[in-house]
């Protein structure tokens, strides 16, 4: 392994835990957004503001992480991509953004009208954003992104067949593991009707995206040939095992074990993503630009992986410590912490 | 070796009009993002402070203070976090001719900042979310963590931006970047004294900030001990550090007096290079003159090189097309020693008060004027940031490469500036709204009422 491939691996290292747990935080957003009215969807809500609340914005910090990895080990490709696909990222940009505020504001205002109006617009932009995110990346697999500035097209590159399967997929991907994850979550509170709730929507989400994914083989064939050919070749076996993993989640859920679905439904995500990384080796945008060829300069690469590997004894115990203390509350916890989050909404 | 393939900067330019939407786009969504950046640096050592003195004294006005501002806190962090994102996709949307080429020399400040970045929101979710689930001097000991990762997160990122001022690091080659040494890239001269520089402006923003919200409280009859130590605790930070600033700030001016000349020359409207150069208070360009400027003969020469016969270089020294519009450097730079020097007048009316009756200065005005000392310190910190930016134009990277090399050749930039601004719009007035309504909370009557349960300060 060549030192700009294990940057990349560290780079997509972050996309995997961006897709895994800011997805999850998107996700939770897209059922806020349908969970009903201030009454009907009470129960849900607070479920949602409690589970993603004290880690969002951790969670959050992979895709700074990704994105300045990107331009400090691969700065041609990095400007490459933003400036062709200018239009959906600046909508990401605007989603991220009103997407944190919102959440922040809603919590921080007593009266409903306002916490709807905060909520509404925390819930949209939980879906646009991973959606703007999936065409992203449907670009970028496709090899609609040539080097240099602003060279793809404005508009095709992100609005074609591929694009807009990854922005279905991503929303769906993102629905699917927030409501795992809440699922579970709603277990640890004792409250059956919640957990059922989010159970119920996990297996529809799973279902949807394994329906989408299965018409997307479709769609890659017909617009993605060469994407199609390193998933179906290559990258096959992960393709494979992502399909496995998501087909025993379903079955996981459907008999109510879950933890265990928690792990195969993050399996079945990460399968693809490196299964994507796999499909287009050694291109970084396909077929124009290697690895090698947009890596930057060696003594870059290498002061970057050691201050990653110092700054890593840090956040390693640290990230800890943030998921153990909030994955181990228990229902009395969870009572404390409702009358705290009360205290927090006045 | 930046890229086997170049990057082909400037084969299809942007127009003049796309060029001016994107330094506009910038410029807003960092003089927002600026704002906000500089209270997660400086209010948690505030927050913490007072919930020190709270579990110390057991003072209820303390802890009550605490559990307000870490709700504050939350709030400001989370919007800070959001609308810094922007900052790291307009990098690249707006610049990639920058990015494309020099990414990796400034990319080294950016990393480890993120890894400051990701230790503050970590331990910023725990010291918020599990308050009454620590015991109260683990607590404590997790805002450590959030102090120190906010200001190194503020030193790698300005060291970023210093090095846009000098770059240093690389060779360029035939328009590509050999020879990198990142490290060099990061501890570029420039680096000590504008990261110094913000990071207090950091520590003045967030105390006369927060103290200001008080002083209007006590000027509306409000001077309960909770709002006393309110004012008290930020105003007698920031207080502390206002002369440090001014110091600090010297060293910066005669940083930029030897390294960027022309920068200078617009900051103090010299056209000409001269010995015994004066000092213009105020006025405007018009024709290639300073007119209507108060002069304070040999002046300049004095502060920017302790010497009032030194030479000063005059704009005249590089050709008009690397200049820098000179009314809005001058302007900017002199709005910012305007407030910067309010500040000092406010905290040593506010030392020789203490230090005669250990109490607030009596007047009225005082009181008037802390309340103004925020918005103050923010129009300091804007203007500085306008100066050092603007200031460094027409180059991005000085000496090195245009803004309009840089700039994007996508079609249409400017509607993004568009579409930025209603955003931002909307943000502004909810963001306002919001810490209007954190501030208002009536206070208890009692340390039994319904509020204090609530805030868990019992």
């Amino acid at each position: 392994m060549t030192l700009a491939e294990v940057l990349l691996a560290v780079t997509w290292v972050g996309v995997t835990a961006y897709a895994l747990l800011g997805g999850a935080d998107f996700g939770a957003g897209a059922w806020d957004l349908i969970a009903g009215g201030a009454h009907g969807g009470a129960r849900q809500r607070a479920l949602i503001e409690h589970s993603i609340g004290p880690v969002w914005e951790a969670n959050h910090v992979w895709l700074i992480f990704a994105l300045v990895m990107l331009w400090t080990g691969f700065p041609t490709a990095f400007a490459s991509i933003m400036s062709t696909l200018y239009i959906p990222l600046m909508a990401v940009a605007f989603g991220v953004i009103l997407r944190g505020a919102a959440f922040a504001f809603r919590k921080a205002v007593p009266e409903l009208w306002l916490k709807r109006l905060f909520g509404a617009c925390f819930a949209a932009s939980s879906v646009i954003t991973p959606f703007f995110l999936g065409t992203v990346a449907g670009a970028v697999a496709t090899g609609r992104v040539p080097p240099g500035t602003a060279r793809g097209q404005p508009i095709t590159s992100w609005v074609n067949p591929t694009s807009l399967l990854g922005g279905v997929l991503a929303v769906g991907v993102c629905a699917y593991l927030a409501a795992v994850y809440l699922t579970n979550d709603a277990r640890r509170t004792g409250d059956q009707g919640l957990t059922e709730w989010f159970r119920v929507r996990a297996l529809a989400a799973g279902l949807g995206v394994g329906v989408v994914a299965l018409g997307g083989i479709g769609v890659l064939r017909a617009d993605a040939p060469r994407l199609f050919d390193g998933l179906t070749g290559r990258a096959l076996p992960l393709v494979v095992a992502s399909a496995l993993f998501g087909a025993a989640s379903l079955v996981l859920l459907a008999r109510r074990r879950l933890v265990a679905v928690r792990v195969t439904a993050a399996l079945a995500v990460v399968a693809i993503i490196w299964g994507w990384a796999a499909a287009q080796y050694p291109y970084l945008l396909e077929p124009y630009l290697t690895i090698a060829q947009a890596a930057s300069s060696p003594a870059v690469m290498q002061a970057v992986l050691v201050s990653l590997a110092v700054g890593s004894l840090l956040l390693v115990p640290s990230l800890t410590l943030l998921f153990v203390l909030f994955q181990r509350e228990h229902a009395h916890d969870l009572a404390v912490a409702g009358h705290a989050d009360e205290g927090l909404t006045d | 070796m930046a890229a086997a393939l170049e990057m082909q900067v400037g084969t299809t330019a942007a127009s003049a009009a796309d060029l001016m939407a994107a330094r506009t786009q910038m410029a807003v969504s960092l003089g927002w993002h600026i704002i906000v950046a500089c209270l997660g640096v400086g209010f948690p050592l505030l927050v913490m402070v007072a919930e020190w003195r709270g579990l110390r004294t057991g003072d209820a006005a303390w802890r009550l203070l605490a559990r307000r501002w870490g709700r504050t806190l939350g709030v400001l962090f989370a919007v800070g976090a959001v609308s810094g994102t922007i900052l790291s996709f307009e990098l690249g949307i707006l610049w990639p001719g920058m990015m494309g080429t020099f990414g990796e020399v400034i990319g080294l400040p950016f990393a480890i900042e993120g890894v400051a970045f990701f230790t503050e929101a970590i331990f910023l979710g725990i010291y918020l979310y599990a308050w009454d689930r620590l015991p109260p001097r683990v607590h404590l000991l997790c805002g450590i963590p959030i102090v120190i990762s906010g200001v190194a997160g503020a030193f790698f990122v300005v060291a970023a931006n210093s090095w846009m001022n000098q770059p240093r690091g690389f060779d360029l080659v035939d328009g590509k970047v050999t020879n990198v040494d990142p490290w060099a890239a990061m501890f570029n001269p420039a680096t000590p004294p504008q990261t110094v520089h913000m990071i207090l402006a950091a520590f003045l923003v967030s105390g006369y900030g927060v103290a200001s919200v008080y002083a209007v409280a006590m000027l509306r009859g409000r001077r309960d001990r909770y709002h006393r130590l309110g004012f008290l605790l930020p105003f007698c930070f920031a207080a502390l550090v206002t002369p440090v600033q001014i110091g600090v700030g010297d060293w910066a001016a005669h940083f930029v007096a030897d390294n960027q000349p022309v920068k200078l020359a617009a900051m103090e409207g010299v056209f000409h290079t001269e010995r015994g150069a004066p000092l213009h208070l105020g006025g405007i360009e018009v024709d290639g003159e300073l007119r209507y400027a108060v002069e304070i003969p040999d002046g300049l020469s004095l502060l920017a090189h302790w010497d009032p016969d030194a030479e000063i270089k005059g704009l005249d020294e590089v050709p008009a097309g690397d200049r820098p519009p000179v009314n809005v450097v001058h302007l900017s730079f002199q709005t910012m020693v305007a407030a910067g020097s309010a500040l000092l007048l406010l905290a040593g009316w506010f030392a020789a008060a203490w230090w005669r009756r250990r109490d607030l200065p009596r007047s009225a005005w005082f009181l008037r004027g802390a309340s103004l000392a925020g918005v103050a310190a923010v129009v300091a910190l804007e203007a500085g940031w306008v100066t050092t930016e603007v200031g460094r134009q027409p180059w991005i990277v000085y000496g090195y490469m245009r803004t309009s090399q840089a700039v994007s050749s996508a079609p249409g930039l400017r509607f993004g500036l568009y579409v930025l601004l209603v955003v931002y719009t909307l943000m502004t007035v909810a963001t306002v709204y919001v810490l209007r309504r954190l501030a208002r909370r009536p206070l208890p009557v009692a340390p039994q009422e319904h509020d204090v349960v609530e805030e868990n300060v019992t």
